[in-house]
């Protein structure tokens, strides 16, 4: 593929994230200094970061594995569904936990009847459950395309050489895992590192302090440009460091190619390992999809008593989030490409996930004012926000397999002259193609859920879904909020159902 | 389909054309005063009505993120008028000199004394807790500390309501305030960083009570029919806030932003206030408060620290509530 085009994304990708940020400092006339407090809400941030990430991860790998290796009636649907947590806006979701693990919540309603002592859901561990909530679906969806990156024949192959599980795992699963998990690991530690609301609605107090809050205290309360622009450096440093370990931590894998046979487990055919597997998709799917069917039961009383503003939104958000993904995955295959060569393209990547929408928004909010009305750019910037704020996702996805293409299909394809437009549409685009609607499914899903940046610059004509759920509820509209929140959830969920299934037509994965 | 885009062509067309006839003048406000549930629409129907020209709202966050992007644009910004500042916010607002005296003496219907001369106050409200109208609630605050009622706030680094409970504290108790977070520390539930998250889980049954304002059971009166919520008096007073307009120094719409100034205290603002920004106007109309708002409870203390005195406590203020809830 030429590397042109992923030069080009790359230096848009550089300019329009730092250029807020200097803007920011050069408004500042310079850094502040971090105070006690904004280092307390560093270490917050980073012990809670790393806990939720860990665990995600942790939980994350048998789940993907018990996924994997079983067919059932209604798996695929169950994999949609598995993506809808990381989608919502933060409230929603919030609500759709506290209906289960609140003070009222089904936990507690259960214990209290069994006569035991009722469960605090405020505190760190809130907070951890809260991410693991968020990203555990996310993660699974992550390590679910390594295993299937793996041939079918492998399988076929470890089956007929009477390998055990045991020996399955060492030998094809432990590899992939080790090429897999290190970015799987650093994208959800990147997402909980930006956690503000989460953090602080179930933290339980001013202990649960975030970055991301030190950032907004530092400019709506105290005004104090300089010390948002240093806190936000040191949110990017954070995030760079980490990508530079797991980067380097994450191994190449060389299975070679297959003919994209559905995936048979001969070795996993056991009454045991059925079991539990049958346990751990169970208590997975339970654990993600309880709180979600809450949501749905609070937004259907409401959704009769949404006002009209709330679909003219709905029809923003969708409008905002196609455009965020065509962008997104333009930049993606780019960058991809460039990243073939040079591993550490990857963590430009990363940065739409290292700055703070805080300051992206307030910096590009003082590059255009001078020119034009912000609001007129409102939904133009949300839209290439999103887009830039999903790359990250989209590189993990699309690099390993666009690696493993070029791995094995590129010397055949360069040898029978096949460069440029055509390499790209007969070799790149067709076995791209489950990871591309994935890929597209997840930007869409998040563009749709994402409040970010249109807070700033929104006037009352153009606001997305996210921001008008935000209104109704700060009108006391609960219950039609609560609506408006469902059909988030629907719009969403049929957007990333749309893509991924797209994607994977034809291919039995 | 054709006929309909040809038609909203032209709609938009003639909008344009007779809106570059009129002069424009702009108001920034918070976000939800501009939503289509909130005052913005009928207040600008009605000013348009009667001034020949072009009222444009611009929304911008909550109150404090408003001040912020009045400071990052300066003496440039296109603002002729800024609504929806407070108390808290106008010394800092002040400080910035982009503001003019507006020259207007009226009586305001507020339970404190009012003369500034560059603000000028269009609502104002108590900050209540707000229970189920069942619920026994303690009457103050070291009451509230003793009791095992659980209660939701806000952040005051994140919100107003926030800030408002953290000065209530202070100017009730002065030097003893951190002792009165300390009793009240393992009543707090959670801190959330605005108003609607607290609200909501409240509403879900998360806490006793929030931290709202004694107008809220009125919204669900009103609103919903339901006179199942209540404000809980505190015998130590009640903090206000107080929310003003002013007019910008650099505005090249002065004779308009006058005019509207003027208008923001007639019935014609101020009988929009209850019902959609559900504070107490800060001049009655003439045919009174709606219907529901005479069941509010009307606390015997009004408490306000004055805009100097706030801005001179409020970063003690906030690190004496962190330090006891840190704990």
């Amino acid at each position: 593929m030429p590397l042109w085009p992923g030069r080009m994304a790359g230096l848009l990708l550089l300019l329009f994230l730092l250029g807020p940020l200097a803007a920011v400092a050069w408004r500042a006339g310079g850094g502040g200094w971090p105070g006690p407090a904004d280092m307390e809400a560093l270490r917050f941030t980073v012990v809670q970061a790393v806990l939720s990430a860990l665990l995600s991860v942790v939980l994350a790998v048998p789940l993907a594995r018990a996924l994997a290796r079983r067919r059932f009636p209604g798996r695929g649907a169950l994999i949609t569904l598995l993506g809808a947590p990381f989608i919502l806006p933060v409230i929603v979701a919030v609500l759709g936990l506290l209906a289960v693990f609140g003070r009222g919540g089904i936990v507690n309603d259960t214990l209290a009847f069994l006569d035991l002592p009722r469960v605090q859901i405020y505190g760190l561990h809130g907070v951890v459950l809260a991410h693991v909530f968020f990203n555990l679906p996310l993660a699974t969806r992550m390590i679910l395309q390594g295993w299937q990156a793996i041939p079918a024949e492998r399988f076929r192959l470890a089956a007929s050489l009477g390998m055990t599980p045991g020996t399955v795992l060492r030998v094809l699963e432990r590899p992939m895992l080790r090429e897999v998990l290190p970015g799987a690991t650093l994208i959800v530690f990147a997402l909980c590192l930006s956690s503000f609301a989460v953090a602080l609605t179930l933290g339980g107090g001013p202990r649960a302090t975030t970055l991301e809050l030190a950032i907004y205290q530092a400019f709506h309360f105290d005004f104090d440009l300089g010390r948002a622009a240093v806190l936000a450096v040191m949110q990017m440093g954070l995030v760079m460091a980490a990508a530079a370990l797991a980067l380097r931590a994450g191994g190449v894998t060389g299975f070679g190619a297959g003919l994209d046979r559905v995936h048979r487990r001969w070795e996993a055919e056991i009454p045991l390992l059925r079991a539990q597997d049958a346990a751990l998709i169970f208590l997975g799917a339970l654990f993600l999809l309880t709180p979600l069917a809450a949501i749905g039961w609070r937004g259907v009383a409401g959704l009769s008593e949404m006002p009209a503003q709330v679909w003219r939104a709905a029809g923003v958000s969708l409008g905002v989030a196609l455009t965020a993904t065509a962008l997104c995955l333009v930049m993606a295959l780019s960058l991809a490409a460039i990243a073939l060569r040079h591993g550490w393209v990857e963590g430009v990547g990363l940065l739409g996930l290292a700055i703070s929408p805080l300051v992206i928004g307030t910096g590009l909010f003082l590059l255009v004012n001078p020119w034009i009305d912000p609001a007129r750019l409102a939904l133009g910037v949300t839209a290439v926000v999103n887009a830039v704020m999903a790359l990250p996702f989209a590189m993990r996805v699309i690099l390993p397999r666009l690696r493993e293409v070029e791995a094995t299909h590129g010397r055949l394809a360069t040898s029978l002259g096949m460069v440029g437009i055509a390499r790209l549409r007969w070799l790149i685009l067709p076995r791209l193609r489950t990871v591309l609607g994935f890929a597209a499914g997840l930007t869409a899903a998040l563009a749709m859920g994402d409040l970010g940046v249109i807070a700033l610059f929104a006037d009352a004509d153009n606001a997305t879904l996210p921001l008008q759920i935000l209104r109704l509820m700060g009108a006391y509209q609960m219950q039609a909020a609560a609506g408006a929140g469902l059909l988030l959830l629907v719009l969403s969920l049929s957007l990333f159902w749309l893509f991924d299934r797209g994607g994977r037509h034809h291919a039995a994965v | 389909m054709h006929h309909l885009m040809l038609a909203s062509t032209l709609i938009a067309t003639a909008t344009m054309a007779s809106a570059q006839d009129r002069p424009v003048l702009t108001v920034y406000t918070y976000d939800s005063f501009v939503s289509g549930w909130g005052p913005g629409p009928q207040i600008e129907q009605a000013f348009e009505a009667e001034c020949g020209c072009d009222l444009q709202f611009v929304g911008a966050g909550d109150g404090a993120a408003l001040l912020s992007r009045l400071r990052l644009e300066g003496a440039r910004t296109k603002a002729d008028i800024v609504l929806g500042l407070d108390t808290n916010l106008m010394t800092a607002a002040r400080d910035t000199g982009l503001f003019d005296p507006h020259g207007i003496t009226a009586a305001f219907d507020m339970p404190v004394e009012w003369d500034d001369d560059t603000f000028l106050p269009f609502d104002w409200g108590y900050f209540a807790f707000v229970a189920n109208a069942d619920f026994d609630a303690p009457g103050d605050f070291r009451a509230l500390g003793q009791s095992d009622t659980s209660i939701v706030i806000q952040d005051p680094r994140s919100s107003t309501p926030g800030l408002g409970l953290v000065m209530w504290v202070k100017s009730a108790y002065g030097d003893q305030a951190a002792e009165i977070w300390e009793g009240l520390s393992d009543n707090i539930v959670t801190v959330t960083p605005g108003w609607s998250e607290a609200y909501g889980l409240f509403l879900e049954g998360e806490a006793d009570m929030v931290l709202s304002y004694t107008t809220s059971p009125a919204y669900h009166l009103i609103a919903e029919d339901d006179s199942g919520k209540k404000a809980v008096p505190m015998s130590e007073g009640h903090y206000m806030q107080v929310e003003v307009a002013a007019k910008l120094a650099g505005t090249d719409q002065a004779e308009l932003a006058d005019q509207f100034l003027e208008f923001m205290l007639t019935d014609a603002f101020q009988g929009v206030i209850p019902t959609t920004n559900w504070m107490y106007p800060a001049k009655t109309p003439a045919d009174g408060l709606p219907d529901g708002f005479d069941t509010l409870i009307t606390p015997e203390t009004a408490l306000l620290l004055d805009a100097d005195k706030a801005a001179a406590l409020r970063d003690q203020a906030i690190a004496e509530w962190q330090a006891a809830l840190a704990r």
